[in-house]
């Protein structure tokens, strides 16, 4: 028996206000972004030791949620659960979404983003950057074909094909954007083969918390009919995804606190380095990880939407936080240029660097997801991606 | 009156014949100046251009090199977090017997440098003759290189540049580090640091060929040991140090 996928109305005042709101905030970041182009990175906190800021900390989230969005679908077609299957749409246009959000912010945060022609057309084979940008033209042009597939029915009979290279796509496609900081063979956060499967953890975590924050809001919002069998499953694979995630990070820093040359390192992230052990101890793993994983768990408050909702947005504020404690308190550790000796210069070698974020960059990291939401509003009151109606009954015989 | 000394009057015949010779010399017989290269000639392989730092002769609070490389370069000398630095005077002190040492630190010029591996568009890159380069026309100022730099080497241009100088382009947005003074290499001088610090009488710096086994700096690293920075990573740089 087929789902019927309905497009929403889309004209409610609710609506518009969330389409408006959404667009101020993306004109507020295109605006930051067109300041930091006019004035230099000046006017960032950015510097020549804190050298990726805020806006990486949105992008590498969102491209790695991007990722992870794509999962119900995988789910469905790679794993034949069909129960997913009605969701699948909705999972594939997420991820897009969220990459889409992403990359904008990765772009404009360029220092020549007037250039990213140059990045079309000059490669460096033996870089990870340049891989990726295949990598992430490749996964949209692989997602968009995987929804076509699911949701024409002449190419029903190619969905789960296309369903299948997709996940490998994505799986290969976070392993490119963990590798990025693992092939910074100088850097003590960095230099490690485990942050590949690390981020594969975490994209499984933030992606699965993305789409049930917009299941829930699309669901919540036009009064249609969503089941809690379907959600009772997503919030436990939620409490998976987000241990697995907790996992990678302990064997990452167990591993660290085992190695001499590291001890320095881990101290700072861990205990001594100021806001990065609160981001990491307070953010990362209570909010973002404990707290979730205890509401989503509780045999009562587990069964309500708005603990769910609750939950998902911890994880991925939790996630923000995980990635502002690799990508920034990563290089607010210093370089160790002779190690044993204690080092100073006037250019900040030896000492903990400063990082404080301005308003354009985090205007412009804010306007990544608030971009990702435009297209999601917009897509589901244009295309229909979204199942009239979830109830469990329906679900279960899909 | 004072007898002429022979000796000083063969000196100075020999010396004033020496400077006919080097003078008129290139335009005869089209002889190159000394490791100079002329315009039209590709920059070849048989060089590897590197510098060699004593640390025994580098004075802790002495900042020539860094002075003459601002000047050179166009630089602001400004330390600023967003200033951008080619060059730094690192001052090290030994954790355990607290034995001093003070060393420029720039572009070390590695023959596999990662700045080269991970840059995207290969605007990063490493001529024949070992000096790494930013090509500021490709540079998307994406700054992985910076962080790959095992050395802290790169800078970003974090605002509009004025009073460039015409052989040293730069521009907002484009990240940059010590070139070595190329332009002054292929001019067959040597990099302002080295000489700034030869006028200032430290002798602190040698520049040269690495692959000429003539060359003062290949035979002081043949006589004595030296140091690769962050030689665990086995990048082969073309800068090596003396005395840490």
């Amino acid at each position: 028996m087929g789902i019927a996928l309905h497009a929403i109305e889309g004209r409610s005042p609710g609506y518009w206000g969330l389409l408006g709101a959404l667009g101020a905030l993306t004109a507020l970041g295109l605006a930051g972004a067109w300041y930091m182009e006019h004035h230099g990175h000046v006017v960032t906190g950015m510097t020549n030791q804190i050298v990726w800021g805020v806006p990486h900390v949105f992008a590498v989230f969102l491209i790695v949620a991007a990722s992870g969005a794509l999962n119900v679908a995988s789910i469905a077609s790679v794993f034949g659960r069909t129960f997913y299957k009605p969701l699948a749409p909705l999972s594939g246009l997420l991820a897009i979404a969220l990459l889409a959000g992403g990359l904008m912010v990765l772009v404009l945060d360029l220092g020549r983003a007037d250039r990213l022609v140059v990045a079309m057309t000059h490669f460096n084979f033996k870089s990870i950057f340049a891989w990726n940008i295949f990598l992430y033209t490749g996964f949209f042009a692989l997602v968009a074909v995987y929804l076509w597939a699911m949701l024409e029915r002449r190419m029903n009979r190619y969905a789960a094909a296309v369903g299948f290279g997709a996940f490998v796509w994505r799986l290969v496609l976070t392993t490119g954007t963990g590798s990025i900081f693992g092939f910074l063979v100088a850097r003590a956060a960095y230099d490690s083969a485990l942050l590949a499967p690390l981020f594969i953890a975490l994209s499984f975590s933030y992606g699965l918390a993305a789409f049930l924050i917009v299941l829930l809001a699309a669901y919540g919002w036009t009064g249609r009919e969503l089941g809690a069998a379907v959600l009772a499953r997503l919030k436990n694979l939620q409490i998976v995804f987000v241990a697995a995630a907790l996992y990678f990070v302990a064997v990452y820093h167990l591993t660290n606190l085992y190695l001499a040359k590291q001890g320095a390192y881990v101290r700072f992230i861990l205990v001594d380095g100021g806001v990065y052990p609160l981001a990491f101890w307070g953010g990362q793993v209570l909010l973002g990880s404990l707290v979730p994983m205890a509401l989503l768990a509780h045999p009562r408050l587990g069964a309500t939407r708005g603990a769910i909702a609750v939950a998902a947005t911890l994880v991925v504020l939790g996630g923000l936080a995980q990635m502002f404690v690799t990508i920034v308190g990563g290089q607010a550790f210093p370089l160790e240029l002779f190690p044993g000796f204690a080092e100073s210069s006037t250019f900040f070698d030896g000492e903990a660097h400063r990082y404080v974020p301005s308003a354009p960059e985090l205007a412009l990291g804010v306007a990544g997801i608030a971009v990702a939401g435009i297209l999601v509003a917009l897509a589901v009151k244009l295309v229909a991606f979204l199942p009239a109606r979830l109830g469990d009954p329906l679900a279960d015989s899909a | 009156m004072k007898p002429v000394d022979p000796t000083r009057r063969q000196f100075l015949a020999a010396a004033g014949g020496a400077v006919s010779i080097l003078t008129l010399a290139p335009g005869v017989l089209l002889l190159a100046p000394a490791h100079g290269r002329a315009p039209d000639q590709p920059v070849t392989g048989k060089v590897r251009w590197g510098l060699l730092i004593d640390t025994t002769k580098c004075a802790a609070g002495c900042a020539d090199c860094v002075a003459a490389c601002n000047r050179e370069n166009g630089l602001s000398g400004g330390t600023r977090p967003t200033d951008p630095q080619w060059i730094r005077k690192v001052e090290l002190k030994d954790r355990r017997p607290g034995r001093q040492a003070s060393l420029p630190m720039m572009c070390q010029h590695c023959a596999q440098p990662p700045c080269v591996d991970v840059c995207p568009t290969g605007a990063s890159f490493k001529r024949a003759d070992g000096i790494v380069l930013v090509d500021k026309h490709i540079c998307i100022g994406c700054r992985y290189c910076m962080m790959a730099c095992p050395y802290k080497a790169r800078s970003l241009v974090h605002e509009p540049v004025t009073g460039q100088s015409p052989d040293v382009p730069r521009g907002k947005g484009t990240v940059e580090s010590c070139t070595f003074c190329v332009q002054r290499v292929d001019r067959g001088e040597t990099p302002a640091c080295v000489e700034a610090c030869a006028a200032a009488r430290h002798g602190a710096m040698v520049f040269g060929d690495l692959n000429d086994p003539a060359s003062e700096i290949a035979r002081r690293l043949a006589a004595y040991p030296s140091t690769r920075v962050r030689a665990d990573l086995a990048l082969d740089p073309g800068v090596r140090y003396q005395g840490i």
